[in-house]
Parts: C-alpha cells; structure tokens; sequence
C-alpha cells in the first residue's frame, strides 16, 4: 500500500513538472500582459520600469526557472491583474467551487442511485423506461445550456431564486460555507442542479447496469432462497454490490465537475476558482493561470488516490499493491 | 487469393457484415428515429443557404430595428420571424441553419482528425511494443486524467480564436480517447492468425497496418466517434459560450445561445431557448444512434 502511493505521488510529481513546462510555455506565447496591465500613455521608462518589476524583461527560460525555484517554496508569483500572491487567490475561491462540486455530487448520488436501482430491478416497466429516456436526455443536454434556461424558468419567469451570485455564507473554521442556511441553498440549487445533472444521469445507467448484473449472481439467489425480505435483499446485498462502481465512477468524475465548474461559475457568477480562471485567461494573468492548473493537477492526482484507495477498502479482491 | 477465399465464402453462406449490421441496427425504433432525425437535420444544414429566409451573414441585411423581435413577429421588410430575431435583427431559424452547419463541420473534422490520429497511434503502440508503446501510452493515460474541457481551455486560451483553433483543440483532446481504444483491440487482435498469416505472407508494415490490423480495429472505434461527434459538438458549443470558441462573425449554436445570455434576465428568451433546443435535438440523436451501434458493434452481445 505505501509503495503504491509513493509511486503514484512520483508520478504525479512527474506529471505536474510536465504541465507546469508546457504551462508556462504556452502562456508565455500568447499576447502581452504588459500591453494590459499599463496604461497607453505610459512612458517606454514606465513601461520598462513595471517589466522588471514583474520579472517580465528576463527571457524565458530564466522566468521558468524562478518561477520553479519559487514555485517549490509555495509561492507561485503574484497577480498581475490583483497585485496578491496568485496562490493565495486561488486557495481563498476553491471553497467555494469545492462546496458546489460536492453538493452537485451527493445531489447526483441520491437522486441517481435509487433511480437506476429501480430502472434496473424492474426494467420492464414503464417507469424503468421513462427514467432511461430522462438519463438519455440529461446527458446529451449541453451543460451551460441548462442552466440558462434553469435561470430562465426560475430567476426571470418564476422569480424563486436568486440568477447569480453566492449570497450570505457562514464561516467555519475560516471557511465560508453556503449550505448551512436555507438561505445559502438558494443560491447554491440551480448552479448545483447545472452541474450534478448530467452526473446524475451517467449514475442512473451505471446503477442500473450493474443492478442487472448483480441481480442474476448467485449470492442474490441464495439471500432470496434464505428467505431474506426483498428490502434487505435490495437495501443490503445488492446496494452494497452497485456502490463499488458508482463510487469509483463518482470519484474519478468530481475531477471533472470541479473542471466544469468553470462553466457553471461563469454562468451563475459564483465566486470561486472556475471564474477566476476565465477573468485571468482574459486578462493574462499567467501567475493565476499557472496556479491554477497546478491546484487542479494536484487535486486531481489527490482525488484519483483517494478513488484507488477506497476501492480497495470496498472491494477486498483488490489489493493495490499489484497495481502496476 | 480471391480464388482461394471464394469458395470458402460460398460454403459459409455468410451475408455481407453490412447488411447484418444494418438489420441489427434497425431492430430498435429509437434508434432508427434518432438516425432520421439526425440525416433531416445533415440535409437542413447542406442546403441552409436555400432554407433560411434570410442570409445571417450579410450584415448589410440586417435592420437594427428588428432586435430582439419575438417569434411570430414579422419584421421591417415583411419577412416573418418564426422563431423570433436575436440582438441584431437576424432572423433565428435562418442563424440556427447556419450555426448548425458550423456545429456538425466543426463536429465531424475533429472527430475524422482525430480518430485518424489516434488509431495510428494506438495501433502502433500495440505493433510496435516496447518503448514506443510505453511512450504513446503514457501520455495517452496523462492526458485523459485531464477533464477534456479543461486542457481545450487552455489550449484555446494559447491559440486565440477562429474556427480552425477550435478544431485544433478538439483534436488534441479528442486523440487520446481514439489511441486508447485503438491500442485494446490492436492488443488483441495482433495475436490472432490472420496476423500471423500475414506475417507469414511476408506483407511490409504500413499494409499490415492498415490492410489487416486496421478494419478489425475498426467497429469500437466507430463506435467511439459517433459519441465523440456529440461530445464534440458539446464542447464546441461550451468554448464558445465562454467567448473562447469560433469568432462572433459566424456564429455556432453556442455562440447563439451565448448572445442570448446577455437578454435572458430581461424575458428575452427566444435567442438562447430555441439554439439549445436545436443542439439538444443533434446530441439525442447522435446519442441514440452511437448507443445502438455500441450494441450491434459489440462482439460479446452478438447472438
């Protein structure tokens, strides 16, 4: 176990140096922060003067290498744009994406589950095949999409939610949360309905495929031959079989709801991270952006460990030392 | 070699795979809606410049004066606005023929791109082994722990915008997907005897590659690029509601319910409604016609 998760964090380290090359690279290609940041009645001195300030007259290998030896230390530059350590920026707005990720997710998993339970333990029943169409339907629905119209029915024509914004939070801890109050779920259900929704659909046809396998194994025959009551043979036997895969495949996609995030973000202005993003792609703000995709790799790498972990612990067949 | 294989055919009496799968294939109703829906709306975006009232592009055509007109409206020139006119004074249906052009274009080149790139890779990986195999893999793997949206993000935000980059980034993140797939059934069937026939038959390389080992790769991988072309089309529409995708001049269906956004809290909302709803329509069908193709592709369900 432990050399499994010494070399998963080499490669992730690996990983990391390879993106944050390319990374720098690549945002050092596009346009001049400086043709934004100063304004164009500055003089040549000025501008020359603010270029030194930020490190940008050294070439750029020069700039990756400080930007890697302070990078190491924890400082990953300041904001053009904000004039505040870049890392700082993003670490104050990942609750706020973390939180609408996560509430998207259980969202997803409690709608999601007993749904495709239910579409896979009686899948010849109408209602089996209205919930497939409906998971058909919510994941070929564009995400940004959705919320639109989520924003259309209930913020303009109905008027029971707030459009935008994060709205009153409580700190805990330090942590500004929404889901204490009711409130904070007001801002918080469309943008995390945006997001859970075609998460919630993948569920649906998972639960439900593996619930079709799982019904014809022996151990199910055996519960029922038992004499178990259909609810502890359902509740117990074959729930405890379906959430194998649904965790492992729940896991590995909050990676991908916090990179989508960045779409719901913009759409609802909720302040986290995924706007932050936008507004310093805009703005060329390359420390934020930099910053940035090196949280999200190391979040990612940390969420994927964790993933492999707990699929360890729920399926004992697994060990994880074999992994290669 | 043709008379060889010709009796052995007969003997078999094997119908053409074509004709199987297609039979297989319209065993589902849904499905068989889906490929109707999706060949009226291929043809409605051929011929969009002879459907559409009204030419998007030519600006010169447009009346300020006609913004934001609701459907049913009929506009200063006397042309009725079936689905309504967006912040310009373009006619919607006659913008969304034409941004679903632009959608299935950028849709269908990634995807062909990509698949082409992506089965070479993995194909190779699985030939060749060793080194090359590990290499190709290893960033396959790399790359698709990534959320797709995000490394076009960003490779949008290195490129600019236009069209062209859209395609560009879309099949560096499609690739990936493609190489995978491409490289498991390669795996597999490298090992079988009709390779080793081959082999035997003292064929080069690239025919190997592609006259043997590629059309048995081929049914996942088909499978894979109807999805993609959805899942592209999505991703399209999604970079360029962020104003990273295709340029405002030629709008895709996402930019047109991006516009949209800006009058969606003012009532105003035709301008992104009836886009999505159009969009939605392309990926059901799309959808509907992958997942039935996944089933009559697959090898373990055949009966």
């Amino acid at each position: 176990m432990l050399v499994f998760i010494i070399r998963r964090l080499m490669q992730a380290a690996l990983v990391v140096a390879v993106m944050s090359v390319l990374v720098f690279v690549g945002i050092y290609m596009i346009g001049d922060p400086l043709a934004i940041l100063v304004s164009p009645e500055a003089t040549e001195l000025d501008r020359e003067a603010i270029a030194r300030s930020l490190g940008l007259d050294r070439p750029m290998w020069e700039q990756y290498l400080a930007f890697v030896g302070s990078a190491l230390q924890g400082d990953f530059g300041k904001s053009f744009v904000f004039g505040q350590p870049a890392i700082g920026l993003i670490l104050e707005r990942m609750p706020a994406t973390l939180e609408l990720a996560l509430i998207a997710t259980i969202m997803s998993v409690l709608i999601g589950v007993p749904l495709g339970l239910y579409a896979g333990l009686r899948h010849e029943t109408v209602a089996a095949r209205a919930i497939m169409a409906g998971s058909v339907l919510g994941f070929s629905l564009p995400n940004f999409w959705v919320g639109l119209m989520l924003i259309m029915v209930f913020a303009v024509q109905l008027g029971w939610l707030p459009a935008s914004g994060r709205g009153p939070t409580v700190d805990v801890f330090g942590i500004q949360l929404s889901f204490l109050t009711l409130a904070g779920w007001k801002y918080l259900a469309l943008p995390a309905l945006t997001l859970g929704l075609s998460k919630c659909a993948l569920i649906v046809r998972l639960a439900r495929a593996t619930a079709r396998e799982v019904m014809l194994m022996d151990f199910v025959k055996f519960a029922r031959a038992k004499g178990l009551s259909e609810k502890r043979v359902i509740g117990v036997h074959i729930l405890k079989n379906i959430m194998v895969p649904i965790t492992t495949v729940t896991g590995l996609e909050l990676g991908t709801l916090i990179a989508f995030a960045v779409i719901t973000e913009t759409i609802f202005s909720w302040p986290g991270m995924g706007k932050l993003l936008i507004d310093s792609i805009v703005h060329l703000d390359r420390p934020v952006v930099v910053a940035y995709l090196i949280v999200v790799v190391l979040l990612l790498v940390l969420i994927s460990l964790i993933v492999d972990i707990l699929y360890s612990v729920l399926d004992p067949r697994v060990r994880l030392g074999d992994a290669k | 070699m043709t008379d060889a294989t010709l009796p052995v055919a007969e003997l078999a009496k094997t119908e053409s795979p074509w004709k199987r799968i297609a039979a297989e294939f319209a065993e589902s109703k849904l499905a068989l809606f889906g490929l109707a829906v999706l060949v009226i709306l291929l043809v409605a975006a051929l011929v969009a410049p002879w459907l559409s009232p009204q030419d998007p592009y030519n600006l010169a055509g447009l009346d300020i004066m006609d913004a934001r007109q609701p459907p049913g409206e009929i506009s200063a020139e006397g042309l009725r606005f079936l689905l309504g006119s967006d912040g310009q004074g373009r006619d919607m249906l006659s913008a969304m023929l034409y941004g679903l052009r632009i959608s299935l274009v950028v849709g269908v080149v990634s995807v062909v791109a990509s698949l082409a790139i992506g089965a070479m890779a993995g194909m190779a990986a699985a030939y060749f082994g060793g080194k090359v195999d590990a290499l190709i893999m290893r960033i396959v793997d790399i790359q698709l722990s990534f959320p797709a949206i995000l490394v076009a993000l960003i490779l949008l935000a290195v490129l600019g915008n236009g069209m062209d980059k859209v395609i560009i980034a879309l099949i560096a993140v499609q690739w990936a997907y493609f190489a995978r797939s491409a490289h498991g059934a390669a795996l597999v069937e490298r090992n079988k005897e009709y390779i080793e026939a081959a082999r035997c038959l003292g064929l080069g390389r690239s025919r190997m590659l592609l006259r043997h080992l590629l059309p048995n790769c081929m049914p996942p991988l088909i499978v894979i690029a109807t999805i993609n072309i959805a899942r592209a089309i999505t991703l399209e529409a999604t970079l360029s509601f962020l104003g990273l995708g295709v340029p405002v001049t030629e709008p895709s269906l996402g930019m047109l319910i991006s516009n949209g956004f800006d009058y969606l809290l003012s009532g105003v909302y035709w301008i992104s409604l009836f886009p999505g709803v159009l969009l939605t329509l392309v990926i059901i069908a799309i959808n509907l016609v992958g997942d039935q193709l996944r089933d009559v592709l697959n090898p373990r369900l055949k009966r």
